[in-house]
């Protein structure tokens, strides 16, 4: 009845699982429980869960993000306290098989559960509303690929306290993550969860490919739009080409476990390469799936808060798409030591290599866009500046990385793990805090706190370097990664100091969320009324904020790269529209939600081999998605006087603010 | 106040690199105790050297530039329609470039003189190890001597080591990381590692690739001594009691961690081919496709 599932999956006699499993539980209980005490459930029903609102979608997407990011750390304070203590004759407070399982889950969340989420979630804010649309191309699949997510998500979560989570490491190696190394539940919690978070990330891919392709307002020619746009161009190109390989090689992976296939085993003809390859082939694109949407934020920042035009805006847009093309021809740069010949090796190196030239030259513009002009220190400005510093130091080590006979000595060390924690935290995060911050007032209508905003960032800055300098070091002295325990008593020093880092970003982040808190109790003295707080120069700046379901009430016509501020200069940016018209918007719909419902009890079935119940699940997912094909009533119309209403409340409140 | 700021930082990063290059002999990469060691030590300095030189600029103008072109400071020249300069946009493309191409020639260079499948050549005849990854411990064999040690290497200084490395398990990696480079070892194919100390020592081999639970505890001592010693050494495990038999072998694939280090005076003839073997399908197709094939014949029949 419940396949492989008994009571004994629950590990209640291990105090440190019970205790987060408890105290997740305590709070997901406590928050239904205030749902419930303010009456708040259809609200949460009509307006959130089952919203079709690209906006709405990219907060819900934006909170899953900011749980997932608490998650990880946690995850990461374990690491760092477990190495800290563990030398010698000191276990530390981890077991091996623990330690193991939080390494994987860290990897695996920060990539696909918090990283990913971000970035869905600006996107979903910014770009339609940077584009001069009301909506994205597929309103429906937005909120599926949402449910999707989430679903994966809660599925890792899950793991914690039903059975246990994947010990391969993110990247689950075969032969270690097949069934003969790895008979339990873990790597099945693993693969099926990002299985579903893949699907849904390509399916977001696919929605914004259409819509920055079919969307964009008049007169925004291709070279004229924002740089945050372009990056989600190209990101979804990314995403588009590589995801299906993740799909496939996960299948495999699926095959092997479920029906005794071999083709990454050790035995009877598989071959571990051949996943190496493949997940590697996703897996280096993926990095510039995270990393570009982080470049365009710089670029938007840089250019508002010099209150200059981008310099070499094409340069930037062709280094965008060289570094697009160059992602995909150097995965082999994870395995110079598998052996390869000396011809392949140095050609992937080289490759690696001249990823660096597109992007030092965007560093450069970044630079040079400052230059003569009139820099405002503002809290999105610190991240990006911490960002340039700090991501040309990891970028010499990740070339570094890039000459083999280097790499064959620094491979797998913790200097490998610095470098792209280096990239990761102040390419990816740093980027997607400053977008956080610069497009928060959009968001909710009132702007975050700058003093507690400036007080995270040193904290994360200086955390940043305490926690993975020394980790270059030691990867210098030979420390492999992914080590529970160690002897070498020349390492416990550095350690300690990176655990010390470690606890100045937990200080960051918990002031990030002072900054949250501040700044919505305070937020009656920080009210955006005009909806362009940061004298901004790009479309999205153009709506109220928070801006009305249907975004613009005329779409406005683009004439330069900078739109918005052109449109400020020649006088046309707050004019009243000649007439208002009936607007048509994508009706509210729960099919998504109920998809995202099925499809964690679907991959929560497969890993626990409870067959009715998945049959069920997929017929059941089956129908609805048939079903609501059918469906043909799927918009609704907001009539030319309501639009007129909505609008007049606002040029009073700009007036107001004049 | 400001300007205090960037002494301190500057003089913090001064100290942090005074601490590795003075701790030089426990940072093991910046002090290796071999020639393919030595190689790749420098080739790290002079890509470092050579990235500094966009580096450091980006770094000085990152930090330079707000201050200049402050919002506060209204005597700097504002020029808020400039986007292009096309003196400029050559000079940041150009230098990337310059570099990259520079690294580029490195990195081929390097890579063929210094691919692990490459002989060292000293003139000398190689001593020969087979490596074996086991959960979790490493099997090494001296095939030319037939006689076996469990997570304990020993040869002779100035000599050049040819390593064949497989897996009985998972893929690990074999990495002694004051010697050079790592090889993946991985079950059913044979990887290539030649290394040399020229410096007698204990430096520490590892497995460099997460492998499982005991995973922490792949590693071994990796002793460099005088061909004396290493004569005297090899007579020592030949008068071990213990045989490396297929029984024994067996017993041995046992996961343990912590393993002790054991000495076996002989070994089941073609051991390693068959460790090999075991995992390669009879198929002589996928035995083609394996790269370890070619070699499993030939230390089946002994040679080398």
């Amino acid at each position: 009845m419940l396949g492989k599932l008994t009571l004994s999956a629950i590990p209640y006699n291990d105090p440190i699982i019970m205790g987060a499993v408890g105290g997740s539980i305590l709070l997901a209980v406590a928050i239904l429980a205030l749902i419930t005490w303010y009456g708040k459930w259809s609200y949460l029903w009509n307006e959130w869960l089952t919203s079709l609102d690209h906006k709405r979608i990219g907060v819900m997407y934006l909170i899953l993000a900011l749980i997932m990011l608490l998650r990880g750390l946690s995850d990461a304070i374990m690491m760092r306290g477990q190495q800290a203590l563990a030398v010698g004759s000191s276990h530390g407070f981890l077991p091996p098989w623990h330690f193991d399982q939080v390494f994987t889950a860290h990897g695996t969340i920060m990539i696909l559960f918090m990283a990913m989420p971000f970035i869905a979630g600006l996107m979903n804010v910014i770009v339609p509303q940077q584009i001069g649309a009301r909506d994205v191309a597929f309103p429906f699949m937005n909120s599926l690929s949402l449910w999707l997510t989430v679903a994966g998500a809660l599925l890792v979560m899950v793991s914690l306290g039903v059975g246990d989570f994947s010990k391969c490491g993110w990247s689950g190696y075969p032969p270690l993550s097949e069934k003969a190394y790895s008979p339990g539940v873990g790597v099945d919690y693993w693969l099926w969860s990002i299985q579903i978070a893949g699907v849904a990330s390509l399916m977001t891919a696919i929605n914004f490919f259409v819509t920055i392709l079919r969307m964009r307002a008049p007169g925004m020619k291709f070279m004229r739009m924002p740089l945050f746009t372009w990056a989600t161009f190209f990101t979804t190109i990314l995403m588009v080409c590589s995801f299906p390989v993740l799909t496939v090689v996960l299948a495999l992976l699926a095959l092997d476990r479920y029906l005794g296939m071999h083709f990454f085993t050790n035995t009877l003809g598989g071959n571990m390469m051949m996943y190496v390859n493949l997940f590697w082939m996703w897996g280096h694109p993926e990095v510039y799936i995270v990393v570009l949407p982080s470049f365009g934020i710089f670029s938007e920042v840089v250019s508002t808060f010099s209150s200059k035009r981008l310099f070499g805006y094409k340069s930037l847009v062709y280094a965008t798409g060289a570094i697009t093309l160059l992602s995909f021809g150097v995965w082999l740069h994870h395995f110079f030591t598998m052996g390869a010949g000396p011809d392949v090796n140095a050609f992937f190196g080289i490759t690696t290599m001249m990823i660096a030239v597109p992007t030092g030259v965007k560093i450069f513009n970044w630079l040079f866009t400052m230059y003569r002009g009139r820099v405002r220190m503002t809290v999105p400005m610190y991240w990006t500046l911490g960002f340039i510093v700090s991501f040309s130091l990891g970028g010499a080590a990740g070339v570094l990385m890039g000459v083999p006979p280097a790499d064959f000595v620094i491979h797998n060390s913790l200097f490998l793990v610095a470098h792209f924690h280096t990239m990761l935290i102040t390419g990816t995060l740093f980027g997607l805090i400053a977008g956080y911050s610069y497009w928060f007032p959009k968001m909710t209508g009132f702007r975050l706190n700058e003093k507690w905003g400036k007080r995270a960032f040193f904290f994360w800055l200086i955390g940043f370097y305490l926690a993975f300098g020394p980790l270059y070091v030691l990867g210098l002295m030979g420390m492999p990664r992914r080590m529970w325990h160690y002897s070498n008593p020349a390492w416990h020093p550095w350690l300690l100091v990176a655990a010390g880092g470690t606890a100045l970003i937990v200080i960051g982040t918990i002031l990030l969320i002072v900054q949250l808190v501040v700044s919505i109790r305070e937020r009656q003295s920080a009210l955006d009324l005009t909806g362009d707080p940061h004298d901004g120069r790009t479309l999205e700046w153009a709506t109220s904020s928070p801006p009305p379901i249907y975004n613009f009430a005329e779409i406005p016509v683009v004439r330069d790269i900078d739109a918005f501020t052109d449109m400020k200069e020649r006088g046309v940016a707050y004019v009243r529209p000649g007439q208002y018209r009936d607007i048509e918007i994508p009706k509210n719909s729960g099919a998504g939600f109920i998809i995202g419902v099925l499809t964690f009890l679907l991959g929560f079935a497969l890993i626990w081999y409870i067959w009715w119940l998945a049959a069920s699940c997929a017929a059941g997912i089956l129908l609805i998605v048939i079903g609501r094909s059918f469906v043909e009533d799927i918009h609704r119309i907001i009539p030319a006087p309501e639009i007129e209403r909505i609008e007049e409340q606002r040029y009073r409140k700009l007036e107001a603010a004049t | 106040m400001r300007r205090k700021g960037y002494f301190v930082l500057v003089g913090l990063a001064s100290l942090f690199v005074a601490v590795i290059l003075g701790g030089c002999d426990k940072v093991v990469l910046l002090d290796p105790k071999g020639p393919i060691g030595d190689a790749e030590r420098n080739l790290i300095l002079e890509a470092l050297g050579l990235m500094m030189i966009v580096v450091i600029p980006v770094i000085i103008m990152a930090l330079w530039f707000p201050r200049r072109y402050s919002a506060s400071n209204k005597k700097a020249p504002y020029t808020p329609k400039w986007n292009s300069s096309p003196r400029l946009e050559v000079i940041v493309w150009l230098v990337p470039i310059v570099i990259v191409t520079i690294l580029g020639y490195l990195a081929w260079s390097k890579s063929h003189q210094l691919d692990p499948y490459r002989p060292i050549e000293r003139g000398v005849k190689p001593i020969n190890v087979q490596v074996v990854a086991m959960d979790w411990k490493w099997l090494f064999i001296y095939p030319d001597r037939n006689i076996a040690v469990v997570n304990k290497l020993v040869f002779p200084v100035g000599v050049p080591v040819s390593f064949k490395i497989t897996s009985d398990t998972v893929m690990n990696s074999f990495f002694i990381p004051q010697l050079g480079s790592q090889m993946y070892a991985m079950a059913g194919m044979v990887g290539r590692l030649h290394l040399e100390a020229d410096k007698p020592g204990v430096y520490y081999g590892q497995s460099q690739q997460f492998s499982g639970n005991g995973y922490a505890y792949m590693r071994f001592p990796a002793q460099a001594v005088s061909r004396k010693e290493f004569e005297g050494w090899l007579k020592k495990v030949e008068k071990s009691p213990y045989k490396l038999d297929s029984a024994r072998f067996k017993e041995l694939e046992k996961p343990s961690t912590n393993n002790p280090v054991m000495y076996f005076s002989s070994v089941e003839p073609g051991l390693f081919a068959l460790i090999v073997k075991h995992f390669v399908p009879m198929n002589p197709v996928a035995s083609v496709a394996a790269p370890g094939s070619i070699d499993v014949a030939k230390s089946a029949s002994g040679g080398h």
